[in-house]
């Protein structure tokens, strides 16, 4: 089968499995709506501890509160795609444990896109639209002198940073092979990527950023790319092109997590229960 | 309490710790994660305290503190919940919890004992390192006197107490609900917020401030914060902890009376 047919299979998988989940959620419309609006208002208190933190000040670490609103919607709005899709993947390190991992295994699909559809959660829609809200609001009140790249650059930056929010739910995923009880690590990279995210650059540590930047690459979910929107120069001085660069980026991320979860899924070895 | 009963809570406890125990790596990936979460909240705080200088009447020291005191008792305390109330909802939910009943043994004691165990590990095995990482890379407003460290030991033990009073009427729950994501969601929502997870209560302004510094999961975080860098004096903040745990409880062992003698529990 070429790569092409293969994705398209992929695809078809994940929308019957997903698909399946949604119709068993949907059963019950009263759980479904009330844990939907329950995501929307535990995601949105992170934002509601940012507007805690403005109450006491005017600017963090430089920062107005619509800056940083701007920044944190382009963060969750990626991360709460990413999460959409990929976000129940933490279960595989349980599915490694009791053994039900070998089902997909002897299933006619990719196993990636069955793991990644497996309990799929239709209530992480809530984080998304919390996501736009912010972001919304972001845009509507923050002082930009839009021009044609930076508006074609906004878009292209959320699917980017969905892409590289996704490649880092497949890494840790990948990760689970090696050490299934230690699924919790990987919310350091997913989670505590989102966290950091949603604080400017310029509040964090130059190594922190320099991390954030050239080893993970989640600067270029929104820090570099929302410099570059707000006329503000680019944490660790560099050139403004770099702004331009989440794309790339994206596909080098997804490129390299795609390799990380074949040599996982072809180092795994039944349990045998 | 007989000498018996107490032995057997105390092998319960025990039970609960040596569980938590035995999954060395899903520890060291807490300890992981709570390390590089505090390293990011550590940062945001500092930038916040940068701007606005005694916040809280806490100074930078005091705010640093804080942060990895929370991540310390992050897990300790099951902030956001997953501790002993995650398996009561489970067997509630199964019906297995008329197992339990039969037991001779006090079911809101046992849980208790089971996640006093749980705690303890987690305080020992996740706290620690994450605690002390902060202290090493970051300037902390510890005491000197060993006083007051034990004064904050008694603190964190009665927070444990507030904590599970709090899930355990969460878990009971169930017995009419039959579905835990509405309340464990409730419960993850108001244990980050509330306990002052993402910012200290006494940084939180006005009125909105005053409510929470009253409320129980005040005294999961912020009492014990307060006692070990001196804010509070330890015997009103026992006083705070212990009330709200003699309510909680009280308030458990009511609820769990109702529904042990009107709801019959699933079969199947």
């Amino acid at each position: 089968m070429g790569e092409r047919s293969r994705l398209a299979e992929g695809l078809r998988i994940y929308r019957l499995i997903a698909g399946m989940w949604i119709r068993s959620l949907l059963t019950y419309r009263t759980s479904f709506v009330l844990t939907a609006f329950g995501n929307l208002l535990v995601t949105g208190l992170d934002f509601v501890a940012i507007l805690l933190m403005f109450a006491q000040v005017d600017e963090l670490g430089g920062w107005t509160l619509p800056e940083v609103a701007f920044l944190y919607g382009l963060a969750a709005t990626a991360f709460g795609v990413a999460d959409l899709v990929l976000g129940s993947m933490d279960v595989l390190g349980a599915r490694i444990r009791d053994g039900s991992f070998d089902i997909l295994l002897v299933r006619p699909g990719p196993v990636l896109a069955q793991v990644a559809a497996d309990h799929f959660a239709l209530r992480r829609l809530g984080r998304i639209i919390q996501g736009v809200l912010v972001l919304g609001w972001g845009l509507l009140t923050v002082d930009v002198d839009w021009s044609v790249p930076k508006a074609l650059l906004l878009p292209v930056t959320l699917i980017s940073g969905a892409a590289i929010f996704s490649a880092l739910f497949v890494a840790g995923a990948a990760f689970q092979f090696v050490a299934q009880d230690a699924a919790e690590a990987q919310n350091a990279f997913t989670y505590g990527g989102n966290t950091l995210l949603q604080f400017p650059p310029t509040v964090f540590g130059r190594d922190l950023v320099r991390g954030a930047t050239f080893v993970l690459p989640l600067a270029f979910v929104n820090w570099l790319p929302a410099s570059y929107v707000l006329d503000r120069p680019l944490p660790l001085g560099l050139p403004d092109q770099v702004a331009f660069a989440p794309p790339l980026v994206s596909v080098a991320c997804c490129a390299a997590a795609g390799l990380a979860w074949r040599a996982g899924l072809r180092s795994y070895r039944s349990t045998g229960s | 309490m007989r000498a018996g009963s107490l032995r057997l809570y105390a092998a319960v406890a025990a039970g609960g710790f040596r569980r938590y125990a035995t999954y060395r790596a899903a520890t060291a990936a807490g300890v992981f994660t709570n390390t590089v979460f505090g390293l990011i909240l550590v940062y945001t705080y500092l930038a916040l305290w940068d701007e606005k200088p005694h916040l809280g009447g806490y100074d930078q020291a005091q705010a640093v503190t804080y942060v990895w005191l929370g991540q310390a008792l992050y897990s300790t305390l099951a902030i956001q919940g997953g501790g002993a109330e995650k398996e009561l909802m489970g067997r509630i939910r199964t019906g297995e919890i008329a197992i339990d009943l039969y037991r001779p043994a006090d079911l809101q004691l046992w849980w208790l004992a089971s996640d006093l165990g749980r705690a303890v590990f987690q305080m020992l095995g996740r706290g620690v390192v994450p605690f002390v990482f902060g202290a090493l890379f970051f300037p902390m407003a510890l005491p000197n006197d060993v006083t007051t460290w034990v004064a904050f030991v008694v603190a964190v033990l009665l927070g444990m107490v507030v904590s599970f009073g709090i899930r355990h009427l969460a878990a009971l729950s169930m017995f009419w609900l039959m579905d835990d994501r509405g309340v464990s969601q409730t419960l993850m929502v108001t244990g980050i917020f509330c306990s002052g997870m993402t910012l200290p209560l006494n940084a939180f302004p006005g009125a909105f401030g005053d409510i929470v510094r009253v409320l129980p999961w005040a005294a999961q975080i912020q009492m014990p914060a307060d006692v070990l860098m001196g804010e509070a004096a330890p015997l009103g903040a026992y006083a705070f902890q212990a009330a709200w745990a003699v309510a909680l409880l009280a308030a458990g062992r009511l609820v769990q009376s109702v529904a042990t003698r009107r709801v019959v529990v699933q079969g199947g």
